[in-house]
């Protein structure tokens, strides 16, 4: 099998700054890395992987324009549109009294419709079956997985170029 | 890369590593808890039952089971209710604002916070439902559904809806915040179990495997998030304090109110964070993660909002006084030197002079006078709650009409009933899951651990 995903080579760190400088080393030496298991966030990684930033800033604002419009349509439709009433001598379209439930539908709709955004694009799920490429990533180990099928290198080249970087540890890892 | 001052003290202590985090925050989950949890817990549960007898009391007999009366028509329902959110308010800021300015002491106390947060709002909410008399009923009143009469919608003018979106928004946002920190943890957790329990962290952590990629989006997540739910905190106190300050009792229409309610949110939520990690730190032996300083930092929180309150109370008697109107001059007077003058001198003793001993630095990293302060400011701010509503309506308009209010036993009964909720949830939350959010005290021991300093 070509279409990779199966053989991978495991550089194993224990120390963030160590980790961020083997990446950079070992992607200059040609190394092309499947990705990165951490514990904990490591700031920088992103950039020293080659990772854009996420767009779910975007989503956010979306869902939060949405919750807006929504908000106005229910509350113009039921106070103005539907049924008008004089409440407190106030006008038919009392807008500044709409402010604070459209200012929570925004918000709500912006949180939930990120949050959902974010499970979907990340595969987050109950029922999702995940790849654990080392029980030591969700501890204390950060790991470096690299596809041995959809690299050029030798798999002794890329040993020893993890090993160089700094890795603790060079495992293999076969999933079936 | 985060550079710190050599001046800032360790945010954890003990020379801990990364796996000693692990270890210490997951034992808690893993092993049988403590005779002092069962202990807990059974006292936790009598208050709920005994409280939920009460509450089946109340449904069933209706609100005249309440000490109300035709002048104080709210009282210790929405004191409560008040009470409680504002008890809600401090995981948000914890978490939310705390995030926003970088503070990294949030780290360890924001998962404990966040809970209690979530909690709070549940027993709060429990006030607005049930002074409904038929709760089935009423939640479906209260919401913008279609009904038979005609389509007569809910009053989008009236602050009572509002609250009603505010606090529903706030409690699943809240939620959904808590929750996302909560995966990497559960993923811990899952990787460490067996059996059954793998299975059920293993659905909590919804697959988690800590890739790079996904660790970048869920930082932008909890970005987002935490710029979203700053702005949603102060909303909700705000509109809380709207159900008072938009009517037109004396002592309740006081444009002063926002900002007032939520420095005491947050001067009362710090307070109740306090009593429950002092007691959590000691009982699980925390001390490395939430330290001194941590103790320290919350307690000048709690004295800077304390003082807020303390300006605004003050604030409140020059304006009454200045005013010239005689209806909120006699108010005022009536709240401070009236039947109820012990509500007000208990309230300004415990919110207003108590706060200012942490100025003294003895006393600020005192954890026996942090804990004793931290239930005085809980009572004071209760008693402000009891002054505001109570005081203001009792002599009202008539002088033939005025009236005290005395609670009866569904009243303390229901109260008592929330205590109950709070405290069951509470403990079944430290001992079924990770009380500190191990990966972000991961993230920050190199950086501010001992062994840098």
């Amino acid at each position: 099998m070509s279409d990779g995903n199966k053989n991978f080579v495991l550089g194993v760190f224990d120390d963030e700054d160590v980790l961020l400088k083997a990446i950079a080393q070992v992607r200059q030496g040609g190394v092309k890395i499947h990705e990165v298991f951490s514990p904990f966030p490591v700031h920088g990684i992103d950039d020293v992987l080659g990772y854009k930033g996420s767009r779910l800033s975007i989503a956010a604002f979306i869902f939060g324009l949405l919750g807006t419009t929504l908000a106005l349509t229910m509350q113009i439709g039921m106070m103005t549109v539907d049924w008008p009433m004089i409440v407190g001598g106030k006008d038919f379209l009392p807008f500044p009294t709409f402010i604070p439930v459209t200012f929570e539908l925004t918000v709500l709709l912006g949180a939930f419709g990120m949050v959902g955004t974010f499970f979907v694009v990340s595969d987050l799920k109950p029922w999702a079956k995940p790849r654990i490429f080392d029980l030591r990533i969700t501890d204390d180990k950060h790991i470096v997985a690299v596809d041995l099928d959809k690299n050029k290198m030798s798999e002794a080249d890329i040993k020893k170029a993890l090993a160089d970087a700094g890795a603790q540890e060079v495992n293999n890892k076969q999933f079936d | 890369m985060h550079a710190e001052a050599v001046v800032r003290k360790p945010l954890v202590t003990g020379g801990k590593t990364v796996h000693d985090v692990t270890e210490d925050i997951c034992i808690r989950v893993e092993q049988a808890p403590a005779k002092s949890w069962y202990a807990a817990m059974a006292v936790s549960l009598a208050l709920l039952g005994y409280g939920t007898f009460c509450v089946f009391t109340l449904v069933w007999e209706g609100i005249g089971s309440w000490g109300l009366n035709k002048t104080v028509g709210w009282a210790w329902d929405i004191t409560n209710f008040v009470w409680w959110v504002g008890i809600g308010h401090a995981g948000t800021l914890i978490s939310a604002i705390l995030l926003l300015f970088r503070q990294r002491w949030r780290m360890s106390i924001n998962r404990a916070a966040e809970a209690m947060t979530i909690f709070a709002v549940i027993c709060a909410l429990q006030f607005p439902l049930l002074h409904m008399g038929r709760p089935w009923i009423g939640a479906i009143w209260a919401l913008p559904l279609p009904n038979t009469y005609g389509s007569l919608w809910v009053n989008f003018n009236s602050p009572l809806l509002w609250d009603v979106f505010a606090i529903s928004t706030y409690f699943s946002v809240s939620l959904v915040f808590w929750y996302i920190g909560l995966v990497p943890d559960f993923a811990t957790i899952r990787d460490r179990a067996t059996g059954i329990s793998k299975k059920i962290y293993g659905a909590l952590s919804l697959g988690w495997d800590g890739a790079a990629k996904t660790w970048s989006r869920y930082e932008t997540v909890a970005l987002v998030l935490a710029g979203l739910a700053t702005p949603l905190v102060l909303s909700v106190h705000t509109i809380v304090s709207f159900d008072f300050a938009t009517s037109v009792i004396p002592g309740w229409h006081t444009t002063i109110f926002p900002p007032y309610f939520v420095a005491g949110a947050i001067f009362s939520g710090f307070a109740m964070v306090l009593t429950l990690m002092i007691v959590t730190r000691h009982v699980y032996k925390l001390q490395d993660y939430i330290t001194i300083e941590h103790i320290s930092l919350m307690n000048i929180i709690i004295m800077v909002t304390g003082s807020i309150v303390g300006v605004a109370y003050i604030t409140e008697l020059f304006i009454a006084w200045y005013s010239g109107v005689e209806g909120e001059q006699y108010a005022f007077f009536n709240r401070a030197l009236g039947p109820y003058w012990w509500a007000y001198a208990s309230m300004m003793t415990c919110n207003v002079i108590s706060p200012q001993l942490f100025w003294f630095k003895k006393i600020r990293t005192s954890i026996a006078a942090t804990f004793v302060i931290s239930i005085i400011v809980n009572i004071g701010m209760w008693f402000e709650r009891f002054v505001i509503i109570v005081t203001s309506l009792h002599r009202d308009f008539l002088p033939s009409s005025w009236a005290m209010f005395y609670p009866t036993w569904v009243d303390i009964g229901v109260y008592i009933f929330t205590f109950g909720l709070f405290f069951t949830c509470f403990f079944a939350f430290a001992k079924f899951f990770p009380v500190i959010n191990m990966a972000e005290v991961k993230s920050i021991i190199k950086a501010t651990g001992e062994k840098k300093k």
